[in-house]
């Protein structure tokens, strides 16, 4: 009887422990759906890059009391359809909690809604347009949409004595519309006089005819909304027809970019952008992330990378703060989550944007390189 | 400030009509609408770009051996695409086929080796600093692309005015068959133009490239659309329209952007090419000089 006993219950332990042992330990499924191939590819391996770096970190001491995050990347090629079908497999097959992605905020009107009826949260860390986070109550981003940078840009160059500015814009371009829209809504609200406004194609090469009006009308500061390609051009045409030197460049998203250096050289000298994120920000949070990077990948992050380490953490945080792998409930911990990480302080509004542009660093092109203005 | 914009359209006409030189010349003579010629554009620009930055070769030597290379490419690729269309006699629409299919194909293969993002020559590789005659400033480089475009165009002239060549090229441009008979070796003609086409394309691609320093594998793409109208405007293989039609189109389009809206540029420039074809089917000026001179 006894042996019988000690028999049954050394079965049971035996038959036991690896299904306990099994479930504390199973890993907590979270998706990212990033561009990882074709020609916008460099920003999907940037993120899958942070998100990664964040989770080594993360998985060394785990969430939900010790089990770990399994994170499946899955490659949109920029592509909607194939971000959406990223999404039904994520959902579907791999049964994830959260999905962090996708790349573009094209991407994001395609996938968010398929990941809000499923009410499987989404959290997009590079999705700047505006209308992103409207999709749906499931929907959130870590992305400071333009509308909150801009302003902060303007109010630099205002101190600066900045009076009166011509906007410029690639007008077959959304991003370079939306972020036109943004940066005159900033003007007139910081009382600024708006001499002109011109338009371009974003493939356009010559820009003589914008630049000579303009110069002729010597506003203190040109606005310009566009992708790097057309912006370098942009500055190109007005030092060689002259331009005041004294005129300062603003400029949006878009010129945020090593590349604008690279191709207008000192011509770029004086641009101002605002970032929410820079490799030079002194902080031992980010000096700790830039040196982790580089430990791992051999190479610089990039803003895209930052964005996302920070949002690999707060994903973290809102999975231990919901106390267990449920979607809802993630969804729920995700809106109150608060982080201090690479990009400043950080917490959603009730809208589930970024609420704070603390972290928001106003940088100048010095010599064909960044620097954080003065 | 109207002393610069007049400037700035015609020196944005002389890229055009620098553009469409070797586009008129093909389309003249071989009486096919051949879409690969942007890509000999884009291909000149990049041997130039790797002649000079990762060879090392100042501009001089790497304009003249990346336009010779661009040719050779032109060589290849025409006599590949069409040496079997013209043999079968296909329609022009089956040549446009082709040609947009190829230069479809060459430009993403190219990507694929190059890259899509922008690129520039080295900098310094010309002087950058403008100069100012009069209030008015122009660089090196937009100097260059004039004083390329005016050479260019007459040497183009006085080829088929003047030389047996020429003489050969415009034959097989009014009649392939009787050229033929006539003892011309049509397809060394033949090959003969796309060289030359390639030659101009790629030294179009290299001063271009140079001026707006915007190098990357699409620009011949995006050159095609005007290089279309200055083509039509000015009259198929017609030399001296296409630089009349070329300088015409800078202007309309600086005239619009500068005094009107920036924003109706292309609007204009297109309903102008709507507004010629109606007028005037053959051209601005009815003729072409490859075919009657």
């Amino acid at each position: 009887m006894v042996r019988r006993t000690f028999a049954l219950a050394f079965v049971a332990a035996f038959a036991a422990s690896p299904l306990a042992v099994r479930a504390q330990a199973q890993p907590v499924p979270v998706g990212a759906i990033e561009i990882l191939s074709g020609p916008a590819a460099a920003y999907g391996i940037a993120i899958k890059a942070g998100l990664e770096l964040a989770l080594d970190d993360i998985n060394q001491r785990g969430v939900l009391g010790g089990r770990k995050i399994a994170l499946t990347v899955e490659d949109s090629a920029g592509n909607k359809d194939q971000a959406i079908n990223a999404a039904r497999k994520l959902i579907g097959r791999d049964k994830v909690i959260a999905i962090i992605g996708p790349t573009l905020s094209n991407e994001m009107f395609a996938v968010g809604p398929v990941a809000n009826e499923r009410k499987v949260p989404i959290l997009g860390t590079s999705t700047t347009a505006s209308g992103i986070t409207e999709i749906g109550p499931y929907v959130f981003r870590n992305a400071l949409p333009e509308s909150d940078v801009i302003p902060v840009t303007l109010n630099k160059a205002i101190s600066r004595g900045v009076k009166t500015i011509a906007l410029m814009y690639a007008n077959d371009d959304a991003f370079s519309k939306s972020g036109y829209d943004v940066m005159k809504a900033a003007a007139q609200k910081a009382g600024l006089k708006i001499v002109a406004e011109e338009t371009f194609g974003s493939k356009d090469t010559d820009f003589s005819a914008q630049i000579t009006k303009i110069k002729s009308l010597a506003p203190d500061a040109i606005g310009i909304s566009a992708l790097v390609e057309p912006v370098s051009g942009v500055l190109l045409a007005a030092r060689s027809l002259g331009m005041d030197r004294k005129t300062l460049f603003v400029g949006g998203n878009g010129s945020n970019s090593p590349k604008l250096g690279e191709i207008a050289g000192a011509a770029a000298d004086g641009l101002l952008v605002g970032s929410p994120w820079f490799i030079g920000k002194p902080d031992a949070t980010n000096q700790k992330f830039v040196a982790a990077f580089n430990a791992k990948y051999g190479r610089d992050p990039d803003q895209f990378a930052a964005q996302a380490y920070d949002a690999m953490f707060i994903m973290a945080a809102a999975i231990d703060a919901a106390g267990a792998a449920d979607t809802e409930k993630v969804a729920a911990a995700l809106g109150k989550t608060r982080y201090s990480g690479v990009m400043g302080p950080f917490s959603f509004t009730s809208g589930r944007d970024p609420a704070s542009v603390e972290g928001v660093v106003v940088l100048v092109m010095q010599g064909g390189k960044f620097v954080i203005a003065p | 400030m109207l002393a610069q914009q007049f400037v700035n359209g015609v020196l944005l006409g002389a890229t055009y009509a620098l553009f469409a030189l070797g586009f008129t010349l093909m389309f003249g003579v071989m009486r096919v609408i051949n879409l690969t010629y942007g890509f000999y554009f884009s291909a000149g620009a990049y041997l130039a770009l790797f002649a000079t930055r990762d060879a090392g070769l100042p501009i001089w030597a790497a304009l003249p051996l990346a336009s010779i290379g661009s040719g050779l490419i032109a060589v290849v690729i025409d006599a590949l695409l069409l040496t079997r269309l013209r043999r079968v006699r296909a329609s022009e629409l089956a040549s446009l086929m082709v040609t947009l299919g190829a230069v479809l194909a060459l430009y993403s293969l190219a990507t694929t080796f190059v890259g899509a993002d922008i690129r520039r020559f080295p900098i310094g590789i010309i002087p950058e600093a403008a100069y100012e005659f009069a209030g008015v400033r122009i660089t090196a480089a937009q100097i260059l692309i004039l004083l390329a475009t005016s050479v260019l165009v007459g040497g183009l002239v006085a080829l088929m005015r003047g030389t047996r060549l020429g003489l050969a090229i415009r034959a097989l441009a009014e009649r392939p068959d009787a050229a033929g008979l006539m003892g011309i070796d049509t397809t060394r003609v033949a090959a003969i133009v796309s060289f030359l086409s390639g030659v101009l394309a790629g030294a179009g691609g290299v001063l271009i490239g140079l001026n707006f320093n915007a190098i990357q594998p699409y620009m011949g793409e995006e050159m095609m659309l005007r290089g279309f109208v200055v083509i039509i405007v000015g009259g198929l293989g017609d030399i001296r329209g296409a630089l009349i039609a070329g300088v015409l189109l800078g202007l309309v389009e600086v005239a619009t952007a500068g005094y009107f809206v920036s924003s109706l540029k292309d609007a204009v420039a297109f309903a102008i090419l709507v507004a010629v074809l109606w007028t005037r089917p053959s051209g601005l000026f009815g003729r072409a000089v490859i075919r009657r001179a």
